[in-house]
């Protein structure tokens, strides 16, 4: 019983040594992309709020939670304050399967993939019912806009995955990156790159960003599915939001870019040897994709969304799951060579 | 009493208080949301008992998109709180004759598996496999062709769905993506070179 509450105690201990950097994380990622999408469009960005404008984002949270939180007539009150949450818990729940270096993962679990997909399949739930909870019509259009595109593009995400899962051989993340052993060439971008670009198109799409963002697209249905919500309640929507973009951003890495694993030989000293800063530095460059593509795209139309994920997306991924096989049966692709 | 029983326990009675909404709430919406409830709880329970592909699927599947759909349609209703309180009697007779044979198709797997001495343990665990990796396995060796056949049914019912809605219609537009993607601006936009004009009035 003692060693149990022990246990339970470092597990928490653990969680909250993921989450609070999450949430700064999510902080600064929020910073970082008004300042580039500032220099975009050549303008600065923040700079008012603390040196080179770095806290900005807080006094942001600050405004929020200071603001009132208006709740529409007729709105069901119960729901309309547990969809926030549902869209946070799993957003921060798939995390536990996250390694971030060797060994270091609060869960080894053996079905970590899976484990991501059920949790992505979750959030789709506080989508739908911040949209039907808030009573509004906008806010319907939005969630089912949403719900549609997220359950279709999970689809040739969960596709990708099984090319990936066909070559490392295993669900377990760190054996995924693991198997990825023996530099650049060896990385599973390589014999998977139609299904890396897939794979990483799907997360944009499925985090409901641009140019994917038909949910919250404010010239047809003003701010989608929280377009009842202020305060609080929007902010950990935000949060929810981003802390996914993140999670994608951490994923590409892990399946397809060797996760942290050096790009260099390992007689380089120290830039040849795998650490946890190759891993970041990696994710950092796909968090900045999703800026860049924020700022470059103009917005999908929802038909052609659903077209490109059912029509395009699902059959080339189907195709690359018989290649993947291929290249593992014919041993043109061994793992952790 | 270890942690892990005290989490069976734990969602076990989630499990069975959500069910019970699912047959109690007025509101459908909320009937919906605590089956999901309840398959989750299940799931947690799942994973307690070592089968984390079970578990997880079983979110994958029913709580991620089911239960999706189930939600939508129920969403789109617009049911009146009395008329589906009617059935209740009505229906009653039913649910009763099913309720009894489920709890009698129960009691016989428990007395069944009382009569042997000793459970089989788990044979991923004696095996020193995990269950995901037992599963595949096996379905992928001894079971294949009935996995195969499994998964050629399910195709055919797809297929099938989709035939039964799909209908030809006369005098529809279509949009062909390829062409769309494929016009130039010449084809739409004609420029015209022609002298410049001046109206009588604006003349100085």
């Amino acid at each position: 019983m003692h060693d149990d509450l022990i246990l339970v105690a470092w597990t928490l201990v653990k969680v909250l040594a993921i989450t609070l950097p999450l949430v700064i994380a999510v902080a600064m990622f929020v910073y970082w992309e008004r300042k580039v999408i500032g220099w975009m469009h050549v303008r600065l960005g923040p700079n008012e709020i603390g040196p080179l404008g770095l806290l900005q984002a807080f006094a942001d949270v600050v405004k929020l939670l200071i603001k009132e939180i208006v709740v529409p007539a007729n709105a069901n009150r119960f729901l309309f304050f547990m969809a926030p949450l549902m869209a946070l818990i799993p957003a921060l729940a798939v995390w536990a399967v996250v390694p971030f270096g060797q060994g270091v993962v609060l869960s080894n679990v053996n079905a970590g993939v899976l484990y991501l997909l059920a949790m992505s399949s979750m959030g789709v739930y506080g989508i739908i019912l911040a949209g039907w909870a808030s009573n509004s019509r906008y806010a319907l259009l939005g969630a089912m806009r949403s719900a549609a595109q997220v359950v279709s593009y999970e689809l040739a995400m969960g596709m990708a995955l099984v090319c990936v899962l066909v070559l490392a051989g295993s669900l377990n993340l760190t054996a995924i990156v693991n198997a990825q052993q023996g530099g650049l060439l060896h990385w599973f971008w390589l014999p998977l790159l139609p299904v890396m670009v897939i794979y990483f198109v799907s997360g944009v799409a499925e985090t409901n960003r641009a140019p994917f963002d038909v949910a919250e697209g404010e010239s047809e249905i003003v701010a989608g599915f929280h377009v009842e919500y202020s305060g609080a309640a929007f902010a950990i929507f935000f949060l929810a939001e981003y802390a996914n973009m993140i999670l994608v951003s951490f994923l590409a890495p892990i399946l397809f870019f060797g996760g942290w694993l050096s790009p260099f030989p390992t007689s380089w000293g120290l830039l040849g040897a795998p650490g946890f800063f190759w891993l970041f530095a990696k994710a950092f460059v796909f968090a900045f994709l999703f800026l860049w593509f924020r700022a470059t795209f103009p917005r999908y139309r929802y038909d052609q969304i659903m077209r490109l994920g059912w029509k395009v997306f699902i059959p080339i991924t189907i195709v690359w799951v018989l290649v993947a096989g291929c290249l593992k049966y014919f041993h043109i692709v061994t793992p952790g060579a | 009493m270890s942690i892990e029983l005290l989490a069976f326990y734990l969602f076990a009675s989630v499990a069975v208080v959500a069910a019970l909404g699912v047959i109690s709430l007025r509101n459908s919406v909320h009937a919906v949301l605590s089956l999901v409830l309840t398959f989750f709880s299940i799931a947690c329970v799942w994973l307690l008992l070592d089968a984390e592909f079970l578990a997880l699927a079983l979110v994958v599947v029913y709580v991620g998109a089911v239960m999706v759909l189930f939600l939508f349609v129920v969403m789109m209703l617009d049911i009146k709180v009395a008329a589906t309180r009617e059935g209740f009697i009505r229906f009653l007779p039913v649910g009763i004759v099913v309720a009894v044979v489920m709890l009698l198709e129960m009691l016989a797997l428990i007395g069944v598996r009382a009569m042997r001495v000793a459970a089989p343990s788990d044979p991923a665990t004696a095996h020193g496999m995990a269950n995901i990796q037992w599963l595949g396995q096996a379905l992928y060796t001894r079971f294949l062709l009935p996995f195969e056949v499994a998964a050629l049914i399910l195709t055919v019912g797809l297929v099938a769905a989709v035939a039964l809605t799909l209908r030809r219609r006369e005098g529809v537009r279509h949009q062909d993506a390829a062409r769309q993607s494929q016009a130039q601006a010449r084809d739409r936009v004609r420029l015209v070179s022609m002298p410049a004009e001046r109206n009588e009035e604006s003349r100085p």
